[in-house]
């Protein structure tokens, strides 16, 4: 298992959970979604991921680490283990974007010759070569999504997690990088994405959870197959 | 296409260890800092100059007591005895005793002030010459002029004093040494009051860089907070703020060393002829290598101790949220 949830709640300071009692797990090379309206709790499960967040109860294992014995000078560490794609990109736009996506790379101190390389492999593979000098700014959403992406895959994670990661994107340019996403999926990484789009996921065909209130729903595959 | 194939394959494999790796990240990131430095010259010219000044003002002040103390130790060894001999020691004794005392190692030149001699100097320069000429015999004594060798130390000097005072045709032997060794004290108490001074500047610099480091902090809080969303350590993120101390001490201390020696070159002529009049030969002394390279490392430390510790206090606060 790449990520395994056991009983796991969230509760904030303000005594609203988050999650409430989650168990799930997914396998490696699985490539999931998780749906759910605003506020069901899919951010705060990918935070626990990333661990942004810990649990208030339970336990989260990812690839074997159990995140409650991850101390927090090990976070770094961690966190480098994981690709992550956000909503809103999170470029740096004081830079170009082969600096943005080599930046994991210089973290994780890989020489200068072999981040250049893995940089142009990576904007490669999102389609994005031709644009490595210009700042991300210069850059439609779309574009900027796809080099956050490269970003995200550029140290070769065996976990990828993505929160809303056509959230800004039209049909066209969602279904463009949804594509992406399969590929690295088909080369063996795991993928784990929170998105509202269920019409989007539907049409790839990929598996999916949903979340309500905190809560796993129950869902039939038969009932699941209808949509198609 | 081939050929440059063939090349590549043949290229002995850069050595990009662990070290290596780590050298040229720090250079890179010296370099990031040093253009985000002249990204905003004028800020940053101002943060230099506040550096450079406050360091200048002790480096000067230590300056000029290293002068007074150089120029006084000329006089300390300069002071002549003044030997005057009993009475009843006839001009040829007495000229006998300062051949004696002329063949002394510690001794540079002897001259005798015969009591004759003594009694015009006295009458041409008190005004009483005629009330000296009722005088039916001379009251002065013959006297030895004694200058010591330069190459007397202190103590040395205490000893000839002795030894001249134990000659048998000494009757008394005089030296004032007592304002020279009052002016020393002096100057060790204002060393001491550079240092305790210094001391203080040093920690209005800590404050300066730190402050200046916190604000560039809080102009990169989202660099920050993304940095370390994929993986950045805090030794990582704080690395640039060092490296922005560091080019701030190093240079404001370089500034403070041009600013002394800009002043030097100021006053050389002034000093010059202050010389000319005391007809010493002592020259202004500059700063030396070593101790601009002291003003400069000393710039350089208290630059990190400042970023150091803003990095250290407001870099734990940011964390992804």
């Amino acid at each position: 298992m790449m990520i395994q949830l056991e009983d796991v709640t969230k509760r904030f300071p303000g005594g609203q959970e988050a999650l409430s009692g989650l168990t799930l797990s997914v396998g490696k090379g699985d490539m999931l979604f998780v749906t759910g309206h605003s506020g069901a709790g899919k951010s705060t499960l990918l935070r626990l991921i990333a661990l942004i967040e810990r649990p208030t109860s339970g336990q989260v294992i990812v690839d074997g680490h159990n995140t409650r014995r991850v101390k927090r000078r090990k976070i770094p560490a961690y966190r480098r283990q994981i690709g992550m794609v956000f909503q809103d990109h999170k470029l740096l736009y004081d830079r170009p974007v082969s600096d943005n996506v080599a930046l994991p790379l210089v973290i994780a101190g890989v020489g200068h010759r072999e981040a250049a390389r893995r940089v142009r492999a990576a904007l490669d593979q999102v389609g994005l070569l031709h644009k490595e000098k210009q700042n991300p700014e210069t850059l439609s959403a779309g574009e900027q999504q796809r080099v956050g992406i490269a970003r995200a895959i550029v140290t070769r994670p065996k976990l990828l997690i993505a929160d809303e990661p056509t959230g800004n994107l039209d049909p066209d340019l969602s279904l463009e990088v949804m594509r992406i996403f399969r590929r690295f999926n088909e080369v063996g990484v795991t993928l784990l994405i929170a998105s509202h789009d269920i019409s989007l996921i539907d049409r790839m065909g990929c598996n999916r959870i949903e979340l309500d209130d905190g809560k796993l729903v129950e869902h039939d595959p038969e009932e699941d197959l209808s949509w198609q | 296409m081939a050929v440059t194939r063939h090349s590549d394959a043949v290229a002995p494999v850069r050595s990009s260890g662990p070290v290596s790796i780590w050298f040229t990240r720090h250079i890179s990131m010296s370099i990031g800092a040093l253009g985000r430095l002249f990204r905003q010259p004028f800020a940053s010219l101002m943060i230099i100059l506040v550096i450079a000044v406050t360091l200048a003002i002790p480096a000067a002040l230590n300056l000029v007591v290293k002068n007074a103390q150089a120029v006084s130790a000329g006089w300390d060894n300069a002071l002549d005895f003044s030997i005057y001999l009993e009475r009843d020691v006839t001009e040829s004794e007495a000229q006998g005793l300062a051949r004696l005392i002329q063949q002394r190692a510690d001794v540079e030149s002897v001259r005798l002030i015969t009591a004759s001699e003594a009694l015009a100097d006295f009458k041409e320069q008190s005004g009483f010459g005629d009330a000296l000429d009722s005088l039916s015999e001379n009251p002065l004594p013959h006297t030895l002029v004694v200058r010591p060798s330069a190459s007397n130390t202190s103590q040395s000097m205490i000893l000839l004093q002795e030894e001249l005072g134990n000659l048998p045709e000494a009757e008394f032997v005089q030296v004032d040494t007592e304002w020279v060794q009052r002016f020393h004290a002096i100057l060790d108490i204002v060393r001491q009051a550079i240092v305790i001074g210094a001391s203080l500047l040093g920690v209005a610099i800590v404050v300066i860089i730190g402050n200046t480091i916190r604000l560039d902090i809080q102009n990169r809080r989202e660099e920050i907070e993304v940095t370390k969303l994929i993986g950045a350590s805090n030794a990582f993120v704080r690395r640039p703020f060092l490296w922005s101390g560091f080019w701030y001490g190093l240079f404001g201390g370089g500034l403070a060393v041009a600013l002394v020696q800009y002043g030097l070159y100021l006053l050389e002529e002034p000093a010059a002829r202050l010389a000319g009049l005391y007809q010493s030969g002592v020259s202004v002394l500059a700063l030396t290598l070593e101790e601009s390279l002291v003003i400069v490392a000393v710039g350089v430390f208290l630059g990190l101790v400042g970023s150091w510790f803003a990095a250290a206090r407001h870099m734990r606060r940011i964390e992804p949220r």
